[in-house]
């Protein structure tokens, strides 16, 4: 059994100019699992994406996938892994069967099976001009075109992007029906946190070119913890608090969003002497935008030194 | 079986959770009953669109809570035989769903007698539903 990650990089790094795209990265990608690779627009994501497929060399740092090292990737590797980002090469005057053929010469591992599946869920004519395909059908046979050679290593950068939601859908269940083969290891960047909580086993999160998350998601959602504190009057003002991402304060109550929630925080927050404290359930949504979001109180109402100047 | 799981993202309730819920929700109505057939890990995971390792996380707990029993090759079936909970867990994971029911009421102006006597009936429905030991 091959146990070693499918993907590792140690210190990988990459400067465009003087600035940092990707700082520093030690990412580790278990083999059989749905990895998501979430930050925010210009994070760093398809930098790296670029660099784990042997498209831009690292500054400096290490990476293998696969086993292979990055910079200098081996054609028979390169055949193991999928790779479907937005600028697919598709001819406009072929139709979608002639696409399929045209691609399974480059693969000696092309799975025809696959690839009508995969366009027939996607309800495309094989018959269909890719010219007059619309967005989602365009989506579906790249998608089809990256499967059917059946790779080991799936990496999709943004699939979800521009999707309708027919379409979305037809992406997210080729994702679930890939897990079917427990050795397939799919990596995909996205904004769709629905999407993550879906299908995703481990989650990384980049910010601002440097990964500050990389775990499985259950863990990062029982690290992000929200309570509610109530008080008679106005709630004091927030003190220094251990692990605090986030804290909104409204009439007679602080709500506080910390990370490894743990009894020094609880200490903390006691000392403020609320009435009533308790634990207030967080969807992966707000833990992921209090994660990347600034840190520090956030106030919807004018406290009343402000409401009186 | 009258049965159907749904499942919602972007709830507060992660997606293996909203499972195991329904699963008991399912079982203390009177939905599924002892011996009662669930679809498998696979199956599920596909109908709900979501992580096979998600649904197999649901039927971990559903099983360590002894609610559930995977039968080699025949699938994954209700089973009840043992006590699960000790009181105090009990407690805790039955307060929390009291304390959610009477905010609900106290927020569309129920009286407490109205809660009492709506509790009463209710428990009345339930004769034949055997709880504690």
């Amino acid at each position: 059994m091959n146990e070693q990650p499918v993907i590792r990089t140690q210190g990988l790094t990459r400067y465009f100019g003087a600035k940092p795209a990707v700082y520093d990265l030690n990412l580790e990608v278990p083999r059989g699992c749905v990895f998501a690779f979430l930050g925010r627009n210009g994070s760093g994501k398809t930098t790296t994406i670029r660099m784990l497929l042997g498209l831009l060399q690292p500054t400096r740092g290490e990476g293998r996938i696969l086993g292979h090292d990055i910079r200098s990737l081996p054609p028979e590797a390169r055949a193991r892994i999928g790779y479907l980002t937005e600028e697919h090469q598709l001819y406009g005057w072929m139709n979608v069967n002639e696409c399929g053929d045209f691609q399974s010469r480059f693969y000696p591992r092309w799975n025809e099976k696959i690839f009508h599946g995969v366009i027939g869920h996607f309800s495309l004519k094989p018959t269909a001009r890719v010219k007059d395909l619309s967005r989602g059908e365009r989506a579906g046979l790249c998608l089809g075109l990256t499967l059917a050679p059946e790779p080991e290593l799936l990496i999709l950068d943004d699939p979800a992007m521009g999707l309708d939601p027919v379409a979305h859908r037809s992406l997210i269940e080729s994702m679930i029906y890939l897990t079917r083969r427990s050795d397939r290891t799919i990596f995909f960047s996205s904004h769709q946190l629905a999407d993550v909580e879906r299908v995703a086993d481990y989650i990384a999160i980049l910010d601002r070119s440097v990964l500050r998350v990389c775990c499985p998601l259950e863990t990062f959602r029982n690290s992000v913890q929200q309570v509610r504190l109530r008080f008679p009057g106005a709630p004091p003002p927030v003190p220094k608090i251990p692990g605090l991402l986030q804290a909104f304060r409204a009439e007679g109550e602080l709500r506080f969003i910390c990370l490894h929630y743990d009894e020094a925080t609880e200490r903390a927050l006691q000392a403020l002497a609320p009435t009533q404290m308790e634990r207030v359930p967080i969807n992966l949504e707000d833990a992921f935008i209090s994660y990347l979001g600034e840190r520090g109180e956030k106030s919807f109402i004018l406290s009343e030194t402000e409401a009186q100047p | 079986m009258s049965f159907n799981i749904t499942i919602s993202t972007g709830s507060n309730t992660p997606i293996y959770k909203q499972i195991t819920d329904q699963v008991w929700l399912a079982f203390v109505t009177g939905k599924l009953e002892v011996g009662d057939q669930l679809p498998t890990v696979r199956t599920l995971a596909e109908d709900l669109v979501v992580n096979p390792n998600t649904v197999a996380r649901a039927y971990a707990d559903l099983t360590r809570d002894g609610l559930i029993e995977s039968r080699a090759g025949r699938g994954v079936f209700i089973t009840r035989k043992r006590k699960v909970f000790t009181r105090e867990e009990g407690w805790r994971r039955l307060e929390p769903l009291i304390d959610a029911a009477i905010g609900e009421a106290m927020a569309m102006d129920f009286t407490h007698q109205e809660l009492r006597e709506a509790f009463e009936k209710k428990l009345g429905q339930w004769k034949h539903v055997k709880g504690g030991n």
